[in-house]
């Protein structure tokens, strides 16, 4: 293939063209404001720190999959309703049937792998758009998820996970704390980081990481000179599916229970999360660090309108305006990006 | 190499996109410095000087919880204490919870949280406690209110109102009756099915629950309409809030079941009372939720301020019963957003 024109230049052409670039700037614009307007109020405190990083971390988590999956080219609007689906099989396993907590883990992580593996199934084998094939399964897995709770356990919210065998040895991984300087930051965070590592070393250093740009910039040109599309794209939604499965494990563990609605609206603050990143919504572009970044923005908004004292009732029209913003940017970005290449 | 690319109008572009980006994020930021201005003036003579803030599960959009906000907003006024309030946009217990964590970490006066699962939001209430932030707790959870450090909680029992709407259906001769539920998941809701259901059940009846959506009408209505042709023996129906009653208000009304079928629900709003008059809702369950925003802020103040505490565990704020009685009093209030 010939050498893009994007790895050439110099630095400053270097950075302008990074997708992550506009969602620096988010980052210190958003902090930089909830500073000034809500600093005395105990944003700037390690408290007010730890509160937005675990906001971050637990949708971060899902969004660094999801990037990948959207720079390879496709949507996943199940996500929420597998957070939902696999914190609540986890504790009626645990809690209704007696298994033990590691074993219960084994077997969702197992079962959303298969819905993530049926989701790029029907995706990869109908050529349906996977908007369409996965808003399907997003109201599937939340109507399975709550039929079925319902009928196993007669009702919609189950707790009790602390005493399962098995929970102590499991906490500290999942949901437990680390205290720096007298507060407890959750290890959410560090899973968040670390998966954000991997997925950036995936996507820069591995020939699958070529592959998943290549399937998502020109699925058929990829396929052509010999990219197993279908692979990449199938991996991907099951790491998507998994992904959300460990925050629902991780949120379960950490509030001894579950119940039928969790991670309502998730996948669409995950896509927010990674747009706001710098992906393109047509995929073959955009980075795990934005998604990264992306999450942190949310979680400073999400939290930091309750230290500047704003209701709750504006949190949606910042979202919002902030998705639109990033939007605007992105496709400057693009625009100067195919001026660049061709 | 570069040279040409500048040429080409990339470099020279990017500054003005820049600027664009950069004056859009300024004037969203200056949007926000101005909202709180915007707020309505705080009346006492030398400003508010506590601080409380509300986080409860119930949206904004919710005509129940605008009425819970409306009690908090009037009590804050005549009492001068600034009020905050916070919720997540759907009912999401996790959001909530870290809205709490949030609300501590900015050392409020006293905080009011609604506690619809105990065991999710635990955590988070015990944080509040170490952190020496008063708690009040409102709406739900009174079962679990005192164990997580509640001073007080301001609310209704939620089984024993359920119960109380079965035994008038029962009294009403209704066999089967379906209990429409818009937050499943919501542990308290879940009791006034079951209160219902015991109700109904101790006549020897029989009780249904139906799923509904909580911010979708349309889906709802057409839920309750389908039920309902499925199984022409349901002859009663109970819906747990003004999101459940008024597309199950249309659903009766268009399906034609009007008069056939009882209908209650819990909660008031203009439309019921307006179904209330017009004999199409039997009655309505009032938990007389201005009390839960009134009553937690002037508490919270006669504890900052006065040392002053309740003996109460539980305020109970209902159920009363809303009927053709006295009805047209109620509107004339509802109109105004404290009823």
């Amino acid at each position: 293939m010939a050498k893009d024109k994007r790895l050439q230049g110099g630095l400053i052409e270097r950075v302008l063209v990074r997708p992550e670039l506009a969602s620096v700037a988010g980052v210190v614009v958003v902090w930089g404001f909830f500073a000034f307007v809500a600093g005395d109020n105990g944003f700037l405190s390690l408290r007010g720190v730890a509160t937005y990083m675990e906001v971050a971390a637990e949708l971060g988590i899902v969004a660094i999959a999801v990037a990948l999956l959207m720079i390879g080219g496709e949507f996943d609007l199940s996500v929420g309703s597998i957070i939902g689906a696999s914190g609540m099989l986890l504790t009626i396993l645990v809690v209704h049937f007696g298994w033990s907590l590691p074993a219960a883990i084994v077997v969702v992580l197992v079962l959303t792998g298969l819905a993530g593996w049926f989701n790029g199934f029907l995706v990869t084998r109908t050529g349906l758009p996977s908007f369409i094939v996965t808003l399907a399964t997003l109201f599937a897995f939340r109507g399975l998820t709550i039929g079925g709770t319902r009928f196993v356990i007669g009702r919609t919210q189950l707790g009790g996970l602390q005493q399962s065998q098995g929970y102590d040895m499991i906490r500290p991984f999942l949901a437990g704390d680390i205290p720096i300087a007298g507060v407890s930051f959750p290890v959410s965070i560090v899973w968040w980081l670390g998966l954000a590592a991997i997925a950036t070393w995936v996507l820069i250093k591995t020939p699958f990481g070529n592959w998943i740009f290549a399937t998502g910039g020109d699925g058929k040109a990829a396929r052509s000179v010999g990219v197993p599309t279908r692979r990449v794209k199938v991996t991907l939604f099951i790491a998507t599916a998994l992904c959300a499965a460990l925050v629902g494990i991780m949120q379960s563990v950490a509030f001894g229970g579950a119940d039928v609605l969790r991670g309502e609206l998730r996948e669409f603050h995950a896509i927010i999360v990674v747009v706001i990143g710098g992906t393109l919504l047509t995929g073959g572009y955009g980075s795990a660090v934005g998604a990264v970044l992306g999450a942190l923005i949310f979680g400073m908004v999400r939290q930091g309108i309750v230290f500047a004292g704003v209701d709750a009732d504006w949190f949606q029209v910042f979202l919002g305006g902030m998705l639109l913003l990033a939007v605007l940017v992105n496709h400057a970005v693009r625009r100067r990006i195919l001026r660049l290449t061709t | 190499m570069r040279l040409r690319i500048a040429e080409s109008g990339v470099l020279s572009g990017r500054p003005v996109g820049r600027h664009r980006a950069v004056t859009a994020l300024l004037s969203f930021a200056l949007m926000w410095c101005c909202l709180p201005a915007c707020s309505p003036p705080e009346h006492s003579e030398e400003g508010p000087d506590l601080r409380v803030i509300f986080v409860t599960h119930g949206q904004a959009s919710d005509p129940f919880w605008s009425v819970v906000q409306s009690g908090a907003r009037t009590a804050g006024r005549e009492v001068g204490v600034r009020v905050e309030y916070q919720a997540p946009e759907s009912f999401d217990i996790v959001t909530m919870a870290q809205l709490i964590d949030a609300a501590v970490a900015s050392s409020p006066d006293g905080l009011v949280v609604s506690i619809p699962d105990s065991g999710a939001l635990g955590p988070s209430l015990r944080g509040a406690r170490d952190a020496g932030i008063p708690i009040i707790s409102i709406n739900s959870g009174s079962g679990a209110a005192a164990d997580l450090g509640s001073l007080v909680h301001v609310g209704q029992t939620e089984y024993e109102a359920g119960y109380a709407a079965g035994q008038r259906f029962a009294d009403g001769g209704v066999r089967k009756a379906l209990c429409v539920n818009q937050e499943v998941g919501n542990l308290s809701l879940d009791n006034r099915c079951d209160g219902f259901g015991a109700a109904l059940g101790k006549a020897g009846g029989v009780m249904q629950i139906l799923a509904a959506e909580l911010t979708d009408p349309t889906e709802s209505q057409q839920r309750i309409e389908a039920a309902l042709r499925t199984d022409s023996t349901i002859d009663g129906l109970l819906t747990l809030g003004p999101t459940g009653a008024i597309p199950a208000l249309h659903a009766l009304d268009e399906g034609g079941h009007a008069g056939r079928i009882t209908f209650a629900t819990f909660d008031a709003s203009p439309e019921i009372l307006q179904g209330i008059e017009d004999d199409k809702i039997q009655f309505a369950i009032d938990q007389q939720q201005f009390m839960q925003g009134y009553l937690p802020v002037v508490l919270h103040a006669l504890y900052l301020r006065n040392e002053n505490l309740l003996a109460h565990e539980v305020l109970r704020t209902g159920p009363g019963f809303i009927t053709a009685q006295n009805v047209t009093r109620l509107r004339e209030l509802t109109r105004q957003g404290t009823r």
